[in-house]
């Protein structure tokens, strides 16, 4: 039985997806160096701990420059509406986040949601990091409480990312979702069922050769 | 269904998040107190399922010493009568010692209620026959160059031992095996771990930390820019 083409909707833009994979791979690293600095199982295992230290820093570093590197050369514009779009729950995100099941946009509120607490916890792990780091050097700077927030964070950005993980790669209904990350599409069918509002708006946000996006007011 | 009431609820949350966290730098420790029955016990709960416990372990070197124990000796010399090589058995059938006490780090964690086992220093001492003019030990680890030094009347305090058991089994390789100084009054970074030697001198030197700027004294809750 033959069926109709399916139609690809662009749902990130390249300068999208390049942040979400700056924070995806330092997120894995530091994740990973964290744990055998802080785990004293791992610690014996890698046993070089100055070595995952640096690794740990310089990761830190390095994401910081990319995120930069990435609002230089990157589509501004387009990160500036994502940012608007993040910030903005609707009647509908609000029914949604109650699971009354409303229609959802190109991110749907759990995503948004996700994604602000992803901003804000990166900014506090920069800041309860440096004070671990600098308050090595200078006692002056060293706050008792920096380690045990910079834990906590940690605690629950990894329950976080676990349910991320779930969704994008696990659980059937949302894994498509995975394409719009990597290819930067979705099939129209999947979008009509998760994020139909976006779908009838027509509006494509997401891509970088869409007509801008209607005024609405 | 329309909406044309969003709200900027993105970044009252992203506002409140990192104020909520940044304020948490002065009232995390004290929410951690009070937090601990509970979080203790989780902690229980996950040490059976990951080895976490509470520690965090430090080295300063490359690599973690191994512990072999036909060639290692625990060596006492300096400002001494009679030097003295242990072996690992040796120092094992010295009288026993134990104890539970809390662990205190400078970085901020602690872990509570950990149950040692050891020789305390007076026998130490007393196979050594320390000179007069000995008044500290400069302790040696495995781990080079890491040393650190106490007064003799700091080793003599109560609840102060070279450890080689740590709830109920010898030390394992990343808290210092086979022996490490326990001075609980102290943070952790004057508890030499992977001991080799212990020298009497007749001052305190500085030891690895110190010359980072730690203190030579490190009173918990007492240095190091804490006060009680």
């Amino acid at each position: 039985m033959a069926t109709a083409p399916e139609r690809h909707l662009p749902r990130f833009n390249r300068t999208e997806r390049a942040v979400h994979w700056v924070h995806a791979t330092a997120f894995v690293i530091l994740l990973g160096s964290g744990l055998c600095l802080y785990l004293p199982s791992l610690a014996e295992l890698v046993s070089r701990r100055p070595l995952v230290k640096g690794i740990h820093i310089y990761t830190a570093v390095a994401w910081a420059i990319a995120l930069v590197a990435i609002a230089v050369v990157g589509n501004r514009r387009s990160l500036v509406r994502t940012a608007r779009e993040i910030d903005r729950f609707d009647a509908d995100d609000r029914a949604w986040l109650l699971r009354r099941g409303a229609p959802q946009g190109r991110l749907n509120a759990g995503q948004k949601l996700n994604a602000v607490v992803t901003a804000a916890f990166a900014l506090l792990f920069v800041v309860t990091g440096f004070f671990l780091w600098y308050g090595e050097r200078d006692t002056r700077f060293r706050l008792p409480a920096a380690l045990i927030v910079h834990d906590w964070l940690m605690y629950v950005s990894f329950v976080l990312f676990v349910g991320h993980l779930f969704l994008t790669l696990i659980y059937p209904k949302t894994r498509h979702s995975l394409s719009g990350m990597t290819r930067g599409w979705v099939d129209e069918s999947w979008a009509l069922q998760h994020h139909r509002k976006w779908v009838e708006e027509g509006q494509w946000p997401g891509s970088e050769t869409s007509p801008p996006a209607a005024s609405n007011g | 269904m329309r909406n044309d009431d969003p709200r900027p609820y993105g970044r009252r949350a992203f506002l409140g998040l990192v104020g909520g966290g940044l304020t948490s730098l002065l009232w995390a420790r004290p929410a951690a107190r009070v937090l601990a029955p509970v979080t203790s016990q989780f902690s229980q709960l996950a040490g059976n399922l990951f080895p976490v416990g509470g520690w965090r372990i430090y080295t300063i070197s490359g690599s973690m010493p191994l512990f072999d124990e036909r060639t290692w000796r625990l060596e006492i010399g300096g400002l001494v009568r009679k030097p003295v090589s242990l072996t690992f058995e040796q120092l094992r059938a010295l009288p026993r010692a134990e104890q539970v006490s809390d662990f205190h780090c400078v970085t901020g964690w602690s872990v509570q209620n950990v149950r040692w086992a050891g020789v305390r220093f007076r026998d130490l001492l007393a196979l050594a026959e320390p000179l007069p003019s000995a008044r500290a030990i400069r302790f040696v680890s495995m781990e080079e160059p890491y040393v650190d030094s106490l007064t003799l009347d700091q080793v003599l305090l109560p609840n102060v031992m070279l450890a080689h058991e740590l709830d109920g089994r010898l030390l394992s390789r990343p808290h210092g095996s086979p022996a490490r100084v326990v001075i609980p009054e102290m943070y952790g970074y004057k508890g030499v771990k992977w001991l080799t030697r212990m020298e009497l001198v007749d001052h305190e030197s500085s030891g690895y930390w110190e010359g980072l700027g730690y203190d030579q004294n490190a009173w918990v809750g007492r240095s190091n820019g804490y006060s009680s």
